[in-house]
């Protein structure tokens, strides 16, 4: 289960159209709990289709920021548009896949991709086939009847992945998803994102504490340092190629990235 | 390792029929060492008072009233209990106007509102079913209330982003998530259900165990008391294994602990030789690993 890239056949892929994804805007946006702010003044755009990862310390308010942009947070201040019309709250078309456990445990791996499809009101025949290809995409073929505490955290995480693009969102928003894996897993799990992504053209933002993990999924990225607001948004050299790790490029903007970040 | 359940079984009959054997011993001796017991049936006088109980027709429609009655009065409360209790943890308006109410009604002894059924109903079965209703109402409520406030925020979340409206949470999140504590809630509503049941009966009803076993003593047939008394038991303990048994059907998916009770582990023990510290882990090892083994084994013997 370490690497999937062997066991996962990605079928035809659709040609990717550039309309897709979602276009995400904050403008001068405060985000946080009434009580509580964690951040002021955040000015980010997100292009159709990009996956634009956001690296910052813990705690700087990333998954703030994710939970805004996915609708179950409304801002304090500023706006938040998509596709140009105000974010009025929770939406299908904007998946999010949560660092915790979030699998509902007493539905299986297979119930649980379903449910999207099932609040769609998707018929239950279809439901069941493409709940059944998005598990054989994720590799969770032979695990489709267990419970979620039955299989491994890996395993869980890839369910979870295939319950967010099951439904085909035009954004999928991902907090720390693999924050809690050990490195091969983890790795694995990267490359099969990037596969499973291939083709879907949804809009990705991709929240991780990982500068490593940042620098190899993202199209660009953007950093919260630790003065409350996005310091900077950087474009990545060759994203999503291992071999370009040592690129003199992808080395330098590394570098930066962390000297920005203050470590 | 741990006991097979054919012995726990065996166990569990051998405790039922140690206390008989004692009564019968105790009673047919006429025991008076401060209790006194030369004034109590034998176990055999109550067995041939049950028997030509179970011949007539009479114990058949008391037992028939009173499940009639405490079902009805139970399958209420469950319906009733979990809507308000997922209202009350859910809606703060329904928690200032439903919450003081309910409160200041909840230390009422359901029994003592044998006055009230009697002014609100037109007949007595009603009014048993009321109080029976009451009884169970507020342990359910109270649980509901308590699980539906302990549930993971994040699961409400991940079906709001999949574009769940209220009724989907209410049906796919809530309700599931709750369902632990709402069993809790109504293994001790069933319970209470049966004091209320057969004390209600006792005071107001035609027909029923309760009524029987009280008219039993007021003409001074004990071991009629006592068939009441052990039908009581049966039916009780029959009716809370009901509950029990589908609530663990129910709630199947919860991780069920590795630890098991009885797992006293029979293994022999290592000679104390620490002469060998080669052989000793890889011994150990595979006992741990007969240990992960066992609780998957453990986890699907139901025993009530």
């Amino acid at each position: 289960m370490s690497t999937s890239s062997e066991t996962v056949t990605a079928p035809a892929a659709p040609a990717p159209e550039t309309t897709r994804g979602t276009r995400l805007v904050l403008r001068s946006a405060a985000l946080g709990r009434p009580d509580a702010p964690v951040l002021d003044d955040v000015d980010l755009e997100v292009a159709p289709g990009e996956i634009l990862t956001v690296v910052g310390p813990s705690g700087c308010g990333k998954s703030t920021l994710l939970r805004t942009l996915a609708g179950l947070l409304p801002p304090l201040g500023g706006t938040v548009e998509v596709d140009g019309g105000p974010l009025t709250g929770p939406s299908a078309d904007r998946a999010l896949v949560f660092q915790e456990d979030a699998l509902l445990p007493w539905r299986t791996l297979r119930g649980n991709v379903e449910l999207p499809l099932a609040i769609r009101g998707v018929p239950r025949a279809e439901r069941r086939s493409r709940a059944a290809s998005w598990l054989a995409r994720v590799g969770l073929t032979a695990q489709a009847g267990q419970l979620p505490h039955r299989v491994s955290g890996g395993q869980r995480q890839r369910a979870q992945l295939a319950r967010a693009l099951a439904d085909s969102p035009r954004a999928v928003l991902m907090d720390e998803p693999f924050g809690a894996l050990d490195a091969q897993t983890r790795s694995g799990m990267q490359d099969l994102l990037v596969e499973v992504l291939r083709g879907t053209g949804a809009t990705v933002v991709f929240v991780t504490h990982d500068v490593d993990e940042a620098l190899f999924l993202g199209d660009r990225v953007a950093l919260i340092g630790s003065g409350r607001r996005v310091s900077a948004v950087r474009e990545v050299p060759r994203p999503r190629d291992r071999a370009a790790f040592d690129a003199p490029a992808r080395v330098a903007l590394r570098r930066a990235v962390l000297t920005s970040l203050g470590s | 390792m741990t006991r097979q359940p054919l012995s726990r079984y065996a166990l569990r009959v051998a405790s039922l029929a140690a206390a008989l054997g004692l009564w019968q011993l105790l009673t047919s001796l006429d025991v008076d060492l401060w209790l006194r017991f030369s004034q109590f049936p034998t176990v055999t006088d109550v067995a041939h008072a049950f028997a030509e109980r179970l011949s007539g027709d009479d114990y058949w429609t008391d037992l028939t009233d009173s499940l009639t009655r405490i079902l009805t009065g139970f399958a209420l409360a469950a319906v009733l209990g979990v809507a308000t209790g997922v209202l009350v943890a859910r809606s703060r308006l329904a928690e200032d106007l439903l919450g003081p109410v309910l409160e200041v009604v909840r230390p009422i002894p359901a029994i003592a509102l044998v006055p009230v059924a009697i002014l609100l109903f037109p007949s007595n079965e009603q009014g048993i079913v009321f109080i029976t209703c009451t009884a169970a109402f507020f342990p359910v409520l109270v649980s509901t209330r308590h699980a539906v406030r302990a549930l993971t925020p994040v699961w409400e979340e991940a079906v709001r982003t999949m574009g769940g409206g209220r009724f989907r949470i209410l049906g796919s999140v809530v309700l599931p998530g709750a369902l632990p504590g709402i069993f809790g809630g109504l293994s001790v509503g069933i319970g209470v259900s049966w004091i209320c049941v057969i004390s209600a009966e006792m005071i107001s009803g035609q027909y029923g165990v309760g009524y029987r076993t009280w008219q039993d003593y007021t003409v001074v047939d004990y071991p009629g008391v006592f068939v009441g008394m052990v039908t009581i038991g049966v039916l009780g303990w029959i009716t809370s294994t009901a509950v029990e048994l589908l609530g663990r059907r129910l709630t199947h998916w919860l991780p069920r602990s590795s630890y098991v009770p009885a797992g006293r582990t029979r293994t022999p023990r290592p000679l104390a030789t620490p002469s060998r510290p080669d052989g000793e882990p890889q011994k150990q090892a595979q006992s741990e690993q007969q240990g992960q083994n066992d609780p998957e084994e453990a986890r699907d013997e139901h025993l009530v």
